[in-house]
């Protein structure tokens, strides 16, 4: 919402400066985004009387005036031809900068030194003529700075207003909440021209009579309330210069003067308003109701649209002329030959206004406040005081009181506040005359009664409808720091913290500590194959369906990092993945870890002699392992297709790790990733155990295993075999011959009894089982040296 | 401790080699001798003693002893070649060389700034929940009073699944449903992802994270309200810091503020980060409106409370300088390496 600080110093009859404005603004709900200043850059300009015009001696285009600037008269050399002795115009004195930036420099023109500038309207910013000198009509006398002549320099504030205060949606509304913190009435302006006086509206059902135009209110659902008035021999024209300024300092552009009086009304008293001509309806009637078959209606924009059902339609006899509350349309609008208006002041019906508008997709200021709520109590105000406006503009005169059709007036009941109830929800006791004072001071009307407070709500304030409501006016007028902060005693939560969240944080710290960075990749993205679940109104297809997994995302992270030529890349994340279901619904939502490496394995050091290790698919093992271990996932890791796996206890995956594809330059490593399910039970507890006060006894194993044999079943058969004595089995060397059939792989056995020191007979006899049933199952034989 | 196992002896023998490489003339000899020697030399111990092991000992301890012997030899050879040839010759170590390094990782500064929050409030005896991305226009909306119907709705640009069916526009459902599930206390944090059909640029995410506060007890109050998020500010940002509280508008709350601080950037002389007012918005928040506390079964009359929400991507990119949220999600190493503690 764009206001006027002029227009705000009207309706408080004070001089308001517009930081100050700001400030308080803010402090009372409703920051303000820009302080715009409007036509501040002529503060430099005066008003000059031309005496004498005449001819340059040097020069047959140009012109020598000799002008009065209030304390002397100086000669000034003109290029326009425009300008006439007796009149007045602008004038920038030496020393002077235009708006444009130019600085106004004493110089001779031909011969003849200039003092200053007469101006043009595109020179001061006020008009695109650039032609002649803008003549002024003003009766301020020679020498008056151009700003306090005119109306025209102004500060426009870009204030943001909350959905739930449509009354700040005009001058008068926030006037009146400004009002509340300086203390000062709001009264509207006079208007210039103003006739005096005009009807007070008629109030009837559903029909009524103004100006010879029927009126009748069918769809009351839809609109509540309609007034109407007819004002007859109205001259439309351009408005008065303070119409103009009013509207242009807030970034409106003057139509005519019919038109921007109900603008005027618009941004003053927030009620919507529209004018149509007379002689363009049919009847002539107008008639409130919905929209029927095939109905159609070219809007002031020129578009043609659909009146259906749905929507609430002004139609004269024949035809819909406007949709309420929304936009007006081409036919009926006020043009140059108009001469008869009808006045329309309504009431919208917001969630019909909300669904037309959507269905139509097209906002106007009008359907905006209509949707927020305009005040149904302060019509009859609003068209009278329009009345007078057209007429102080336009000229014509009323024809007769307007009819106000209000078949079900709505009586707010009062609200009800306890003062106990004020202190115990904001902790301050605040007295009964104060929380009175607050509320009278936004136009509440407030009364004691049983020992409550009974409170009539105004209707430009549809947001307060319960006691709370009004215990954060309480608090909104006697100011948010003006509470203290204070701590009080707490009860701990009732609520358990969630787990997962642990064994995230483990699981961030355990793949942190091994080198990975943590990343965070957009949970949308292109499709992912036939379980994605899509979104139905995404913002491109690029976005489009939710992730099913994590490792997509991190994989696009390794390209970027390729593409500013970064070679070592190591990336984790800890996310949320969907998965759609069979026939529509919820889809299921899941957590995942997962991450990628590639490049060196450790950072380059000089005594490496240049030589890099990058990382293998031993490397992602591991971190695969660490990953698993950190998120207590239950099973082990086994190998698959040529790939790593983990498998739940129903066999379902859970996890996997292998080389992934990735479109790779030639420079880079091979990119290595894992992924795995991150919700896994608490880890269980862990338990000491007693340290061994025997000595270990240490014995190496080298096997020829044939091609197919694994390690994994070496050691489940080593593990068997090795019974109680067996502490430990570690795989150390690989040799793969260019004669041997399968491959050499050894092993270090560490044999130990917890009671006794063993003797190598003791572990000889283990070691021949386990030799033993190597060859008989696997055909393992130990390798001779 | 005496190295008594052969095993452990040779593992000992080749843990220094990488010392050998790089030692001075004076140390190399010493290690000749004390690994090679006639008499006592380790190595030579050790294939001494061969004899006395046992029969499949022998022969593993023996190949390895002799592999590692001819390790050491050459590595001697070579750093005397080394010290000989010049440069290096008769020099000491020069320490000023950079030590041998490993990767380091970090936590994404989001996730450091979203664990910073928890904590604090975990001081003043919130824990911390979660709750389901994918929500229903119920949870989403209607029990946080916000009617689909009335324009506060259009604050939040939402994504649909399916009719019905959204991705949650702020982590305010998870206050619906720990109220339903638990009686108070209540006092939770709620970090999490959020979504909103907003395009992608410099201040703008489609997806974000968020954190929400919900605090519901006997006799909560106004000032208790303020008093917490002051002394979160003051400890997340710095115990001086001004905290401004202003009048806002959320459905869900009632009175609804906003919860602004000092400018960290000019300390409220005014620039461009806080758009010259001095202040800058880290959340909003309010008392608990009573019919988001009817609508989830808890009696207003008797029970009070407050609400708030914070963005941890606007936050960290005050607090480190970060001029573009984009840079949060493209996971740059140079970015995130720049976190690592
Ligand atoms: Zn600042």
């Amino acid at each position: 919402m764009n206001v006027s600080i002029n227009w705000l110093s009207a309706l408080l009859d004070i001089k308001l400066d517009p930081d100050d404005v700001a400030h308080k603004l803010a402090m009372l709900g409703a920051p303000v985004e820009a302080i715009e200043p409007v036509h501040q850059n002529l503060a430099g300009i005066i008003i000059v009387e031309v005496e004498r015009v005449e001819q340059h001696p040097n020069a047959d285009r140009l012109t020598l005036c000799h002008v009065n600037n209030g304390t002397e008269v100086v000669e000034v050399v003109c290029g326009a031809t425009n300008v006439q002795a007796g009149k007045k115009y602008p004038y920038a004195a030496m020393g002077t900068v235009l708006p444009g930036g130019l600085e106004i420099k004493g110089r001779k023109i031909r011969g003849i030194r200039s003092n200053g500038m007469l101006c043009s309207a595109s020179e001061l910013e006020l008009g695109t003529d650039h032609e002649g000198i803008l003549e002024l009509d003003t009766d301020a006398p020679a020498g008056t700075p151009l700003l306090d002549a005119l109306p025209i320099g102004d500060f426009c504030l870009h204030v943001e207003v909350t959905p739930n205060r449509p009354d700040l949606l005009c001058h008068k509304g926030v006037a009146r909440d400004l009002g509340a913190v300086l203390r000062r009435p709001v009264k509207l302006p006079p208007i210039p021209g103003d006739p005096g006086d005009s009807h007070a509206p008629v109030q009837t059902k559903k029909s009524g009579v103004v100006g010879g135009v029927e009126v009748t209110l069918e769809d009351v659902e839809g609109c509540p309330r309609y007034l109407a008035a007819v004002i007859e021999g109205v001259t439309v024209g351009p408005s008065p210069d303070w119409l103009q300024a009013r509207l242009r300092s807030i970034g409106q552009r003057p139509i005519n003067n019919v038109v921007d009086a109900t603008n005027y009304m618009l941004f003053e008293v927030n009620q919507p308003m529209h004018a149509f001509d007379r002689a363009k309806l049919r009847g002539p009637k107008i008639i409130i109701r919905r929209g029927g078959e095939s109905e159609t209606l070219t809007l002031l924009d020129g578009e043609e649209r659909t009146v259906d059902s749905t929507v609430t339609a002004i139609c004269d006899a024949e035809h819909p002329v406007a949709i309420g509350g929304v936009m007006g349309g081409r036919d009926s609008e006020v043009s140059q030959q108009t001469t008869d208006v009808v006045l329309e002041c309504a009431y919208f019906d917001a969630k019909r206004i909300r669904a037309t508008r959507k269905a139509m997709k097209m906002s106007t200021e009008a359907s905006y406040r209509f949707e927020r709520g305009t005040d149904l109590q302060g019509m009859a105000d609003a068209i009278q005081r329009a009345v007078r406006l057209i007429i102080a503009v336009a000229g014509g005169t009323e024809a007769g009181p307007p009819v106000d059709l209000y078949p079900k007036p709505v009586k707010t009941p009062a609200i009800f506040l306890r003062p106990e109830r004020v202190a115990h929800l904001l902790g301050v006791e605040i007295s009964q005359k104060d929380i009175e004072g607050y509320l009278t001071s936004l136009g509440f009307a407030a009364g004691p009664k049983n020992g409550r407070l009974a409170v009539h709500v105004p209707g430009w304030r549809p947001d307060v409808a319960r006691e709370e409501d009004l215990i954060e006016e309480i608090a909104r007028l006697r100011g948010y720091d003006s509470f203290p902060t204070e701590m009080r005693p707490l009860r701990p939560s009732s609520v358990p913290s969630d787990m997962a969240q642990v064994t995230e944080a483990r699981v961030r710290r355990v793949l942190t500590a091994l080198g990975l960075n943590e990343a965070r990749t957009l949970s949308l993205g292109p499709a992912q194959g036939k379980e994605a679940q899509a979104v139905l109104n995404p913002l491109s297809t690029e976005e489009a369906y939710l992730r099913t997994d994590l490792i997509a995302g991190l994989i696009r992270s390794a390209e970027r990092n390729w593409a500013v030529r970064e070679r070592n890349i190591r990336l984790f994340e800890v996310g949320s993945v969907f998965h759609a279901k069979d026939g529509g619904g919820m889809p299921v939502e899941g957590r995942h870890v997962a991450g990628v490496i590639t490049g060196a394995r450790r950072p380059p050091h000089w005594s490496d002699g240049g030589k890099y290790v990058d990382f293998d698919r031993w490397d992602v093992k591991s971190l695969f392992e660490e990953a698993v271990q950190a998120v207590g996932a239950h099973g082990t890791v086994l190998e698959e297709e040529g790939r790593w796996v983990l498998r739940d206890g129903n066999g379902e995956l859970c996890g996997w790790a292998d080389e992934v594809d990735a479109d790779r330059p030639a420079w880079a490593a091979r990119l290595f990733g894992f992924e795995l399910d991150a919700v896994a039970a608490p880890k269980p507890l862990i338990r000491f155990q007693s340290l061994p006060v025997t000595p270990p006894v240490e014995r190496d194993l080298a096997l020829l295993l044939p091609a197919e044999v694994t390690a994994r079943q070496v050691e489940e058969v080593v593990a068997r075999r090795g019974g109680k004595l067996l502490e430990s089995t570690r795989l150390f060397d690989e040799f793969r011959g260019k004669d041997m059939k399968g491959r050499s792989v050894a092993w270090r056995l560490v044999f130990r009894s917890p009671d006794r020191t063993l003797r190598d007979k003791d572990v000889d006899v283990v070691l021949r089982r386990i030799l033993e049933e190597l060859k008989e199952r696997l055909g393992v034989e130990r390798r001779e040296a | 401790m005496s190295e008594a196992f052969p095993n452990d002896q040779l593992e000992a023998v080749a843990r220094t080699i990488a010392e050998l490489r790089e030692a001075d003339a004076v140390r190399l000899t010493q290690f000749k001798v004390e690994l090679l020697g006639r008499k006592n030399g380790r190595l030579t111990q050790i294939l001494r003693s061969l004899s006395t092991l046992p029969p499949d000992e022998r022969r593993a301890v023996g190949q390895r002893a002799n592999q590692l012997k001819r390790e050491v030899e050459e590595a001697i050879a070579a750093r005397e070649k080394e010290l000989h040839t010049g440069a290096k010759s008769g020099v000491a170590a020069d320490l000023s060389m950079p030590g041998r390094q490993v990767w380091r990782g970090a936590i994404h500064p989001v996730t450091a700034v979203i664990d910073e929050i928890c904590e604090i409030f975990r001081e003043l005896g919130f824990s911390r929940v979660t709750g389901p991305e994918v929500e229903t226009e119920e949870y989403n909306f209607t029990k946080l009073n916000i009617p689909l119907d009335h324009p506060a709705a259009d604050m939040q640009d939402t994504f649909y699944l399916s009719p019905g069916v959204l991705l949650r526009t702020h982590t305010s459902p998870v206050q619906a449903r720990t109220m339903e599930r638990y009686k108070p206390p209540i006092r939770i944090v709620v970090p999490g992802m959020v979504y909103r059909r907003d395009a992608f640029d410099a201040s703008h995410s489609p997806v974000f994270a968020q954190i929400e506060g919900l605090a519901v007890d006997e006799g909560i109050t106004f000032v208790e309200f303020k008093a917490a998020l002051d002394y979160f500010a003051k400890r997340f940002f710095s115990p001086d810091t001004t905290v401004r509280f202003r009048p806002s508008y959320f459905p869900f709350t009632e009175p609804s503020a906003e919860v602004e601080v000092q400018c960290q950037m000019c300390k409220g002389g005014g620039c461009a980060t806080c758009q010259y007012t001095g202040f800058l918005e880290i959340m909003g928040a309010g008392m608990v409106h009573p019919a988001v506390l009817e609508n989830c079964g808890i009696d207003p009359e008797r029970y009070s409370g407050y609400a708030f929400g914070m963005g941890p991507e606007r936050i960290t990119m005050l607090r480190y300088g970060i001029p573009d949220i984009r840079m949060l999600f493209e996971n740059d190493m140079r970015f995130l390496q720049q976190f690592a503690e």
